[in-house]
């Protein structure tokens, strides 16, 4: 008598951990980054078609279906951000100074002032920058 | 002697670091830039993206390089972390994967380079 081999139900199975959720919802920035790289990929491509191309991009941008998308993928960059470098003491090499291995908090906080700095160089740039 | 077969795994997970590492330092102001405070016009003024100026950047060597790179490694970045994240969703990660996610996060490169280089220098 053959019988069929259990298979333990998989469906939805990050959901019943709150360490589960965390991780899916890291993972899902990575639909964020895309597309936002797709954005600016058409961007660069309404660009070379000339001013006309490039205009109705930025209108594109001015929808409110844009504005929304954009609010979302602002928030997914964020918890990107906020996620990696989370986990960056894990993910790079350990590092000792003076005998003692460098605390995870002091990794974890030196991204988050190195993401805030590059993004207040970035804001000024744009702001300031002329052709 | 048989030449060692290399793994080609380091140069995606490379691409991968390298685009997540970039994406976490300026995705958010970024976002930021393009897709809320100039379409707003607040608190960025919206001729900040005008064609003249944003035409200048691209065609600079140093905004052509800023956008190649900030488009090819978010795509390569976020490519590689689909393609290990459809396992846990249910969907296998075999070569028909491997292709459609890289080869995407390939065509977004070319298509971006090919773009830049026809704006000119």
């Amino acid at each position: 008598m053959s019988r069929k081999a259990y298979l333990r139900p998989m469906e939805g199975w990050w959901r019943r951990d709150p360490f589960f959720v965390r991780y899916m919802v890291r993972e899902a920035t990575a639909v964020a980054v895309l597309v936002y790289t797709i954005v600016l990929t058409v961007g660069v491509v309404r660009l070379s078609q000339g001013e006309a191309a490039w205009n109705g991009w930025l209108q594109a941008m001015r929808s409110p279906g844009s504005l929304v998308l954009h609010a979302v993928l602002l928030v997914s960059m964020f918890v990107h951000a906020k996620s990696w470098f989370e986990i960056m003491p894990k993910t790079m090499p350990m590092i000792v100074i003076g005998g003692k291995r460098l605390a995870a908090s002091t990794i974890t906080r030196s991204g988050w002032a190195a993401a805030v700095v590059a993004s207040i160089v970035l804001l000024s740039l744009a702001g300031w920058w002329r052709p | 002697m048989a030449a060692v077969k290399r793994s080609n795994a380091p140069i995606f997970w490379l691409l991968f670091g390298a685009g997540g590492m970039l994406s976490a330092l300026l995705g958010t102001a970024l976002v930021f830039i393009t897709g809320l405070a100039v379409p707003l016009g607040w608190p960025l003024p919206a001729d900040l993206l005008g064609y003249p100026r944003v035409l200048a950047f691209a065609q600079h060597w140093v905004g052509k390089g800023f956008l190649f790179i900030v488009i090819a490694l978010f795509a390569w970045h976020a490519m590689h972390r689909i393609l290990h994240s459809l396992h846990d969703i249910g969907v296998h990660n075999g070569a028909l994967a491997k292709l459609v996610c890289y080869g995407g996060a390939a065509l977004i490169t070319v298509v971006a380079a090919a773009g830049l280089l026809s704006i000119g220098f």
